[in-house]
C-alpha cells in the first residue's frame, strides 16, 4: 500500500508539473510577443516595451516559467492586466462561488444518479428500467447549456419562480440560494445521466453473485439487501466515474457561469479573454487544470479506502 | 443473419438526417438564410418559413440546415486529426513498447488533463476566438483518446501467432503494423470514431455557444442559441429548436457507435 501511495504520489506531481509547462508554453512561447497579444497590433513601442519590463519577458523562457511556477506555489499568480490587482484576488472573490456550485451540483448528481441506477437495476428489464435507461440516454445528448435555457424559459419566464441569471451576493444567503438552484440542477441533471448508467450496470453485475442469493436466502429483505450488499460493493465503479466527472463538472461551472450570468471563475475566464488579459486565463486554466488532474489522484486514495483487497495486494 | 440491435438502427437513422440535410444545404436551403428582412422578424412558422424567423426577418430552417453542415464538417475535420495523429502515436507505442511506448502514453495521460474547453479557453486568449482555435481544441482532445484505444487493441494483435509468422518471415515494424495490426483493429477505432464524433459536435456547440467557435455570420446551432437566450422573453421558440438539433444529432452518432460496438464486439453482448 505505502508503494502504490509513493508512486501514485509521484505520478500526480510529475502530471502536475507537465501540465504547467503545457500552460505556459501554449500562453507565452506560442503566440510569439504576449506582449503584444495584449495589447494589439496598434500599440506603440514604449508601451509594448513597458508591458515587457512589467511581465518580465526580457528574462530567459526558464528562468520566467520557474518564478511563475514559484509564485503559483505560494498563490501568487502576478497582476491581471485588465483589472490591475493581484490575480489572486480575483480568485479569491470568485472562488466561493464557484465551488458551491461544483460542490451542490455534484451532491445532488451523486444523489440522483444513485437513486435512479439502484431502482433501475432493482426493476431490471421492467418498465422503471427501460425508462431509466432512455432518460439517461437523452440526458447524455443534452448539451448543459441548452438544458439551463430551458429551465429558464420554464421557471423563470413562464412561471417566474426563479430567477434567469444573475448573482445578489452572499450578504443575502435566501436569494443567493435561490439564483444557484437552476444552474445547479442543470448541472446536476447532464452529470447525472451517465452517473445513473454507471451505477446500474454495477449494481447488476454485483446483484448477480452468489452472496447476494445467499443473503436473499436467508430472508433478508430485498431492501436491505440492495442497500447493505449491493451498494457498497457496487461503489468502485461508481467512485471512478464520480472522480471524472467531478472534473467534468468544474468544466461544466464555466459553461453554466456564463449561462446563468454568475460571478464566478467561469465568467472571470471569459472577462479575461475579452480583455486579452493573458496572466488571468494562464492562472485560471492552471487552476481548473490542477483540479482535474487532482480529483483523478484524489479518486485513486478512494479507492485504497474503499476496496480492502487493494491494501492487501501490495 | 443476425438481427440488428436498435440501438444501431434508430443511431443509422438520425444520422442519416443529420448528415443528408447537411449534405443537402450545400445544393439547396428553403430560403437564403444570410437573407435579412427586418420587417418580416419573428414571423410564426408558415408555409413560407417553416420554422419561423429570427430577429432580422432570417429564415430559421435555413439558418439550422446550414449549421448542420457546419456541425458535420467541425466534427468530421477535429475527429479525423485528431484520430489519424492518435491512431498513429497508439501504433508507434505499441510496435515499440518500452520506453517508446511509456512515453507516448504518459504524455496521452497529460492530455486528459486538458478538457477542450481550457484548451480552447487557451488558445483564443492567445490567437482570438474562432472556428479553427475550436476544430484544434477538439482534435486536440481526441488524440490521446484514439492513443489510447489503438495501442490497447493493437497490443493485443502483436501477440496473434500469424503476427509471429509475419515477423519471422521478415517483416519490419512498420509493414506489420501497416498490414496486419490496423486492419485487423480498424473496428474499435470506427465505434471510437462514431461516439467521439458525438462529443465533438456536442463540444463544437458548447464552443460557439460561448463565442469560442463559429463568429457571426457563420450559422452554428451554439451560437444561435447564444443568440436566441437573449430574446427569450420575445422569441421563446428560437431557443428550442438548434437545441433539438444538437440533441439529435449528438444522439444519432452515440446510438450508432453503440450499435457498432455490439455488432463488433460479441463479448458485451453476451454481457447483457
Amino acid at each position: 500500500m505505502g508503494y502504490f501511495l509513493f508512486r501514485r504520489t509521484i505520478s500526480f506531481v510529475l502530471t502536475l508539473l507537465a501540465v504547467s509547462v503545457v500552460v505556459f508554453a501554449v500562453m507565452n512561447i506560442l503566440p510569439g510577443d504576449p506582449a503584444l497579444s495584449i495589447l494589439g497590433l496598434d500599440a506603440t513601442e514604449d508601451a509594448l516595451a513597458a508591458l515587457r519590463e512589467e511581465l518580465g519577458l526580457n528574462e530567459p523562457v526558464l528562468s520566467r516559467y520557474l518564478a511563475w511556477i514559484a509564485g503559483a506555489v505560494q498563490g501568487d499568480f502576478g497582476i491581471s492586466q485588465s483589472f490591475r490587482v493581484p490575480v489572486s484576488e480575483l480568485i479569491a472573490e470568485r472562488l466561493p462561488l464557484t465551488v458551491s456550485l461544483a460542490i451542490s451540483g455534484m451532491v445532488v448528481t451523486v444523489i440522483l444518479a444513485v437513486a435512479l441506477g439502484v431502482a433501475a437495476a432493482a426493476n431490471h428489464g421492467r418498465a422503471g428500467d427501460w425508462g431509466v435507461m432512455f432518460l439517461s440516454q437523452l440526458g447524455i445528448a443534452v448539451p448543459a447549456f441548452w438544458l439551463s435555457i430551458l429551465l429558464v424559459l420554464l421557471f423563470a419566464v413562464k412561471l417566474r419562480w426563479l430567477p434567469p441569471g444573475g448573482f445578489p451576493g452572499w450578504s443575502e444567503p435566501a436569494a443567493a440560494v435561490r439564483s444557484l438552484i437552476l444552474p445547479t440542477v442543470a448541472l446536476a441533471l447532464v452529470q447525472s445521466a451517465v452517473l445513473a448508467r454507471v451505477t446500474r450496470s454495477s449494481a447488476l453485475e454485483v446483484m448477480r453473485l452468489d452472496y447476494i442469493r445467499t443473503a436473499r436466502a436467508m430472508g433478508f429483505s430485498r431492501r436491505r439487501v440492495l442497500w447493505r450488499h449491493v451498494l457498497p460493493n457496487a461503489l468502485i465503479p461508481i467512485v471512478t466515474i464520480v472522480g471524472l466527472q467531478f472534473a467534468a463538472l468544474v468544466t461544466g461551472t464555466i459553461v453554466i457561469e456564463n449561462v446563468f450570468y454568475l460571478p464566478g471563475l467561469g465568467r472571470l475566464i471569459f472577462q479575461s479573454i475579452a480583455n486579452r488579459d493573458l496572466p488571468t486565463v494562464q492562472a485560471l486554466v492552471m487552476l481548473f487544470a490542477a483540479i482535474v488532474v487532482t480529483a483523478n489522484f484524489i479518486v485513486d486514495l478512494l479507492y485504497l479506502a474503499i476496496d480492502p483487497r487493494l491494501k492487501t495486494r501490495s | 443473419m443476425r438481427k440488428l440491435p436498435p440501438n444501431l438502427l434508430i443511431g443509422a437513422v438520425l444520422v442519416a438526417l443529420v448528415a443528408g440535410t447537411a449534405a443537402l444545404s450545400l445544393v439547396w436551403t428553403p430560403h437564403d438564410h444570410t437573407l435579412l428582412n427586418i420587417r418580416g422578424k419573428f414571423a410564426a412558422p408558415s408555409e413560407l418559413h417553416w420554422l419561423g424567423t429570427d430577429q432580422l426577418g432570417r429564415d430559421v430552417f435555413s439558418q439550422l440546415m446550414v449549421a448542420a453542415r457546419n456541425s458535420v464538417a467541425v466534427a468530421l475535420i477535429s475527429v479525423c486529426l485528431g484520430g489519424v495523429i492518435g491512431v498513429a502515436l497508439g501504433l508507434v507505442a505499441s510496435a515499440m513498447g518500452g520506453v517508446v511506448e511509456d512515453v507516448i502514453m504518459r504524455i496521452a495521460d497529460i492530455g486528459f488533463a486538458f478538457p477542450a474547453l481550457l484548451l480552447a479557453i487557451m488558445l483564443a486568449a492567445v490567437f482570438g476566438p474562432s472556428l479553427p482555435v475550436a476544430i484544434i481544441a477538439i482534435a486536440f482532445i481526441n488524440i490521446p483518446v484514439f492513443a489510447r484505444v489503438t495501442r490497447a487493441s493493437a497490443n493485443q494483435i502483436w501477440t496473434r501467432e500469424y503476427v509471429y509468422a509475419a515477423r519471422a518471415a521478415g517483416m519490419g515494424r512498420v509493414s506489420i503494423s501497416r498490414d496486419h495490426v490496423l486492419p485487423n483493429i480498424a473496428a474499435p477505432i470506427i465505434v471510437q470514431a462514431t461516439i467521439e464524433f458525438a462529443i465533438a459536435i456536442l463540444a463544437e456547440a458548447a464552443l460557439s455557444y460561448l463565442g469560442l467557435g463559429a463568429q457571426p455570420p457563420a450559422p452554428s446551432w451554439g451560437r444561435m442559441l447564444s443568440e436566441a437566450q437573449t430574446l427569450m422573453y420575445l422569441a421563446p421558440q428560437l431557443a428550442i429548436y438548434p437545441g433539438v438539433c444538437i440533441v439529435t444529432a449528438v444522439l444519432g452518432f452515440s446510438l450508432l457507435g453503440d450499435g457498432l460496438r455490439d455488432i463488433t464486439d460479441p463479448r458485451l453482448v453476451r454481457q447483457r
